[in-house]
């Protein structure tokens, strides 16, 4: 894509802005409303995903951070009650707009949920499946790829001599890293995280904290959470949503030392 | 000093639970061994295979084959369901996956009026609606019965009365699915269509066959309703057109009469007999499914 056409579409200050700074971003929301029938769950978010890097959107239950997740795969299409105003800005494209490829979108932001839903069949038939997506159809290759993946969210020992088990078979610590390998498998740019430890126990959710750490140096993550600590641990950008609106952003180490806001001084408050 | 009384009203009140439940449990044991016990002077006379197996049926000369009936309940009921499993199918999934909430909401309702007429009514309909289109059907392909009473309009007519019986199943099956998984799935790059098909019908695959059994089921007791289009001729039917005598027909048109006949009463017993262990067998196998698939959940 050229430059030109980068820069009709989003804003040409903030690409100088983040260039000045060393930043890379890969999302740019803007002025990004959403309406579920006629109750407002998002207001006017203006936010920059980072290229590589976790970008956590922190915030209380139900304040529109799965919501603003689910824009960026387009979920929110199920919904046929959901109306948006505004851009999201991804790869020179607004995925807003109706002549968007969904399922090319959709393969290049995996998902990670609240609770692992292993598809129904074997363990390796979970990853054959997100493969056979990607077009892949050699089943050396995939037999390949499926053990690079499964290695890749330290699973492989666990699970080597059980892969034509029923993925059911697996605890919900190993259903998620499972969920995590099937994500990876569909190749994303972005890694979107909905509450991901959220049903695990502390040992599996560090295990799921250390991958995310590792893979972003790969990936762009967007992790979604209501856990403080899970933030401090693992953000290299924070946005702090309340009511549907981004209240406050910014880098870790400003945003939680200097708060500005008294919604943001009070959840650090009750957070600790 | 209303102590005592309130106690033997407890014990009443659990006693009397206790034997209801006994009763309930029980009865199908009772109903089986009445069945055994009426039909058993046929069975000390003539070997069970060759009662079912023997197209003989002249209980004037002591003849009781019960093969044309069991073939035909066969027929009739394989007939209905392979009509049904189509139309349940599609609406089970437009109704689950792709329908507006008020389309949704509309069709549930069809579906519970349709599950509440009697069976009679849905004969009675057969016979002026189902019955002359089958007979031209057979008119035009040169058929020996054009007169429209055949297994093929009986498989019509028991194809719509299990219908919203099994539809109703399937769609509870559809909803058991968690929006998660679906949108897990969707969040692949899968399409709509390949979601439905590689994952949720998978998923539900053993609750399908479990609700298509008792459906069957369901077809195979189905009387009234089939007895009234079905033709009622003892034979083995030879195509889709001809007229059959499904077992619960059998029961329903000839019990009470001709009964002076030896034997009569004990066949018509067994017939009935193997009516309740065929419905029970099939029952089991769908539970069997149900218990094997909760169990992989």
């Amino acid at each position: 894509m050229s430059l030109e056409n980068n820069t009709s579409l989003i804003d040409e200050e903030i690409i100088r802005k983040d260039e000045s700074k060393g930043l890379h971003n890969l999302i740019y929301v803007k002025d990004l409303s959403l309406w579920h029938g006629k109750q407002q769950t998002l207001k006017n978010v203006e936010l920059n995903i980072r290229d590589k890097g976790i970008t956590v959107l922190l915030g209380p239950s139900g304040c529109g951070k799965t919501t603003l997740l689910k824009t960026f795969n387009r979920l929110t299409d199920l919904d046929p009650d959901i109306k948006t105003t505004g851009s999201i800005f991804f790869e020179d494209k607004d995925i807003l707009t109706k002549n968007i490829d969904v399922y090319a979108l959709r393969q290049k932001m995996g998902l990670l949920s609240q609770r692992p839903h292993p598809l129904p069949g074997t363990i390796s038939d979970n990853i054959r499946y997100a493969l056979k997506l990607k077009g892949i159809k050699s089943k050396v290759e995939q037999d390949d790829r499926i053990e690079y993946y499964i290695k890749k969210v330290a699973l492989w020992d666990e699970v080597k001599d059980r892969l034509k088990y029923s993925a059911n078979s697996l605890s919900i610590g190993q259903q998620q890293r499972l969920c995590l390998a099937r994500g990876l498998a569909i190749e994303p740019r972005v890694i979107l995280a909905d509450e991901p430890t959220s049903a695990l126990d502390p040992i599996s959710s560090r295990k799921i904290e250390e991958q995310f750490q590792e893979l972003s140096k790969e990936f762009a993550i967007v992790l979604v959470t209501h856990i403080l600590r899970q933030a401090k641990r693992l953000a290299d950008y924070t946005a702090f949503m309340y009511y549907g609106e981004v209240v406050e952003k910014g880098k870790p180490s400003d945003l939680f030392e200097n708060p500005k806001t008294e919604i943001f001084k009070d959840y650090l408050q009750v957070g600790h | 000093m209303n102590f005592s009384l309130r106690y033997y009203i407890e014990k009443l009140r659990k006693s009397w639970m206790i034997i209801s439940l006994v009763i309930i449990l029980s009865l199908p044991f009772l109903i089986g061994i009445s069945l055994l016990f009426k039909s058993w002077p046929l069975l000390v006379s003539t070997p069970i295979s060759e009662i079912i197996f023997s197209s003989n049926w002249m209980p004037t000369k002591g003849n009781f084959g019960l093969w044309p009936f069991i073939f035909s309940s066969i027929v009739v009921s394989l007939l209905g369901l392979l009509i049904m499993i189509p139309f349940t199918l599609a609406s089970a999934i437009y109704i689950t996956q792709f329908a507006p909430n008020w389309i949704s909401k509309v069709l549930r309702t069809v579906i519970d009026i349709l599950a509440g007429i009697p069976s009679v009514i849905f004969g009675l309909w057969g016979i002026i609606v189902i019955v002359p289109m089958v007979s031209e059907w057979a008119t035009s392909a040169n058929s020996a019965n054009a007169s429209g009473y055949s297994i093929l309009a009986a498989g019509i007519v028991v194809a719509v009365t299990t219908l919203p019986f099994v539809l109703n199943m399937l769609i509870e099956l559809f909803e058991s699915v968690p929006r998660e998984l679906k949108e897990s799935t969707l969040a692949m790059g899968a399409s709509h269509w390949q979601t439905i098909k590689d994952v949720i019908l998978k998923k539900i695959r053993p609750g399908i066959i479990a609700a298509f059994t008792l459906g069957l089921s369901k077809a195979f007791g189905e009387t009234i309703a089939v007895l009234m289009v079905v033709g009622n001729v003892v034979q083995i039917p030879d195509s889709i057109f001809a007229a059959g005598y499904p077992l619960p027909a059998l029961l329903a048109n000839n019990y009470g009469e001709m009964m002076s006949i030896p034997k009569y009463d004990s066949a018509l017993m067994l017939s009935a007999l193997m009516l309740l262990i065929i419905v029970i067998l099939f029952n089991y196998f769908a539970h069997k499914v149900i218990r094997f698939y909760q169990s992989k959940m």
